[in-house]
């Protein structure tokens, strides 16, 4: 593993306490805000230092409490990709990309030039950032980042600070400038989407701690907790309670189910994604399907979400199931008897 | 009339600025990159501005008088402070060095942490990171604090004649001389004062909003603000 992780901090009431590895592959850290992904962050970059633990990179040895090793940040090569960028306000943008470079630079003007170039700053090599779009200043920030040479690089929230209809083209242009990197990237995102579409493995947090780690498909095909589901997006969640090898109680929704795994006996609630809910006229005789009366409904831009509820359910928001429909499917449901189907085989059993 | 007192005050104020320049930098970074004690060592760098100047002056004369034991180390290479010019500017310099102290220091807290972190990560020393990064980044406040700490010194009265008297020609500053025309009765002579010292006072303040503006609109320019 070319970086290992296990560290513990205390900051007030809250406590960091993370342990994972990364390859030299994207890794992307997903969770609410304040759940210490930054933090994490920050103290792999040794602008923050954990109380114990360690910190390893290829061998070397960035930080270990045990050892009392603690790197400064100038001597770990970790670029980091802050949220608001950082660039320096009162330099230009070439100079922003020169101060960060190796000492030993023989040219850095040569190696600036050649920076601005590969991210399509020409002509804006002497403005300031202030004088630059979001866009332009990501750039910059990502120039200045590279052209420092880092072996690991660690993004922050890259693209919370663009306006929506520029992220899918930065996004695009990050991961192409960055496609030649053979180090670690981490990048720190409360956007599923953006970590879906861009990351090879992935860590959930939750609460200071990371809940579950695994490859991204892995964990959207099976969240396994009830953090890891809502924070891939999962919109129905309920609690649960094992009543067979495969069939479980659903409190809220006031269900039986069965499944189409064996449940493990540490499950404490079921999930299902928005568009793995059936709706249809008649039972059908499938497993998992329960008349409901329809509670409102959402007209989205490409489809309808119907929120649906069982005669048995808890009322309220957690007695409720959300279901993603086509736009025709749901004019031919309209007015009709309505059945819900929970398919077994997309049932998450989460702890 | 004499104007050595314009030229004292002048020599007096311009020589201790650039002391207060320097401590109170150093005081604001030393304070700013403090863990613990921050509130006391922030109390006893106020201080000065809190205190009568004349209980500042006492104190002064304390440490720097013959049995101070700043006085007593300096009579030891034949150096006396006390009731000279020199004893003039370490009143003036420590009277305003908490004006500069305090504005610095609020400009320092205001950088952006990220930009500390930023220049950290990208490889830069803590030297170069506090001139490259940290110092451009308060220019104005400083020329600001500057300017005011300047004025300060100028019009110091309380503590300059405490601990640098009132010697004609030598330590009398043009405040003191004030003070000295109104006892003495001389109403012209302290008239004639007021407005040399009115015209300095105003063409510093008209300097402060002239430097702020330019940067503003520098800034502005440049797409900061």
């Amino acid at each position: 593993m070319a970086l290992e992780v296990r560290i513990q901090k205390k900051l007030g009431s809250f406590r960091l306490n993370v342990a994972f590895t990364a390859d030299a592959e994207w890794t992307g850290m997903l969770g609410a805000s304040g759940c210490g992904k930054s933090m994490t962050l920050k103290c792999i970059a040794g602008v923050e230092t954990p109380d114990e633990g360690f910190i390893r990179y290829n061998g070397r040895v960035l930080f270990d409490s045990e050892k009392r090793i603690n790197l400064p940040p100038r001597q770990r090569r970790v670029g980091y990709l802050f949220q608001s960028y950082a660039l320096f306000p009162h330099m230009t943008v070439l100079e922003n990309i020169q101060v960060g470079m190796p000492k030993h630079t023989v040219n850095k003007t040569a190696a600036a030039k050649q920076a601005v170039e590969r991210f399509f700053l020409q002509g804006l090599e002497d403005k300031r950032p202030g004088q630059l779009s979001g866009g332009q200043q990501q750039r910059a920030a990502l120039a200045r980042l590279i052209a420092s040479q880092p072996e690991m690089i660690l993004l922050d929230e890259p693209f919370s600070a663009l306006d929506s209809h520029l992220k899918w083209r930065m996004e695009r242009e990050l991961t192409e400038a960055l496609s030649s990197f053979a180090g670690t990237v981490l990048m720190v995102s409360h956007s599923r989407d953006e970590i879906y579409r861009i990351c090879t493995k992935l860590c959930v947090f939750d609460a200071g701690t990371i809940d579950v780690a695994g490859s991204v498909h892995d964990v959207f095909q099976n969240p396994q907790t009830m953090q890891a589901a809502l924070l891939t997006g999962c919109k129905n969640i309920c609690r649960a309670e094992k009543t067979g090898d495969t069939t479980v109680r659903a409190i809220d929704w006031g269900l039986e189910l069965t499944t189409a795994s064996p449940i493990p006996p540490d499950m404490r609630y079921v999930g299902i994604r928005r568009h793995d809910v059936r709706l249809s006229p008649e039972a059908g005789g499938h497993a998992n399907t329960v008349p409901v009366r329809l509670i409102y409904e959402v007209d989205n831009i490409f489809s309808y979400v119907a929120t649906v509820s069982a005669a048995g359910a808890t009322r309220g928001e957690d007695g409720h199931i959300e279901c993603d429909l086509s736009k025709p499917s749901w004019q031919a449901l309209r007015e009709r008897p309505l059945f819900v189907r929970l398919p077994e085989e997309h049932l998450l059993l989460l702890r | 009339m004499d104007y050595s007192p314009l030229f004292i005050s002048l020599k007096v104020a311009l020589i201790a600025t650039v002391f207060t320049i320097v401590f109170g930098v150093l005081a604001a970074r030393f304070v700013v990159r403090l863990k613990r004690f921050q509130g006391l060592i922030d109390g006893i760098f106020t201080l000065p501005m809190i205190l009568p100047p004349t209980v500042v002056g006492f104190v002064l004369l304390l440490i720097f008088g013959k049995n101070g034991w700043i006085g007593r180390m300096l009579s030891l290479l034949d150096v006396t402070v006390v009731f000279t010019w020199s004893a003039a500017v370490i009143a003036s310099t420590v009277v305003s060095f908490p004006i500069l102290y305090r504005t610095v220091r609020g400009a320092f807290e205001e950088v952006d942490t990220d930009l500390i972190h930023a220049a950290r990560t990208l490889g830069l020393h803590e030297a170069e990171i506090f001139f490259r990064i940290i110092l451009p980044n308060v220019v104005p406040s400083l020329i600001a604090g500057t300017i005011l700490a300047f004025a300060r010194a100028l019009g110091e009265f309380g503590t300059t004649i405490m601990i640098a008297g009132n010697i004609p020609g030598r330590t009398q500053t043009m405040a003191v001389a004030v003070y000295t025309a109104v006892q003495a009765g001389n109403r012209e002579l302290a008239f004639h004062w007021m407005i040399i010292i009115c015209a300095i006072s105003f063409s510093s303040m008209f300097l402060i909003n002239l430097v702020n503006n330019r940067h503003r609109r520098k800034s502005v320019k440049r797409g900061v603000l």
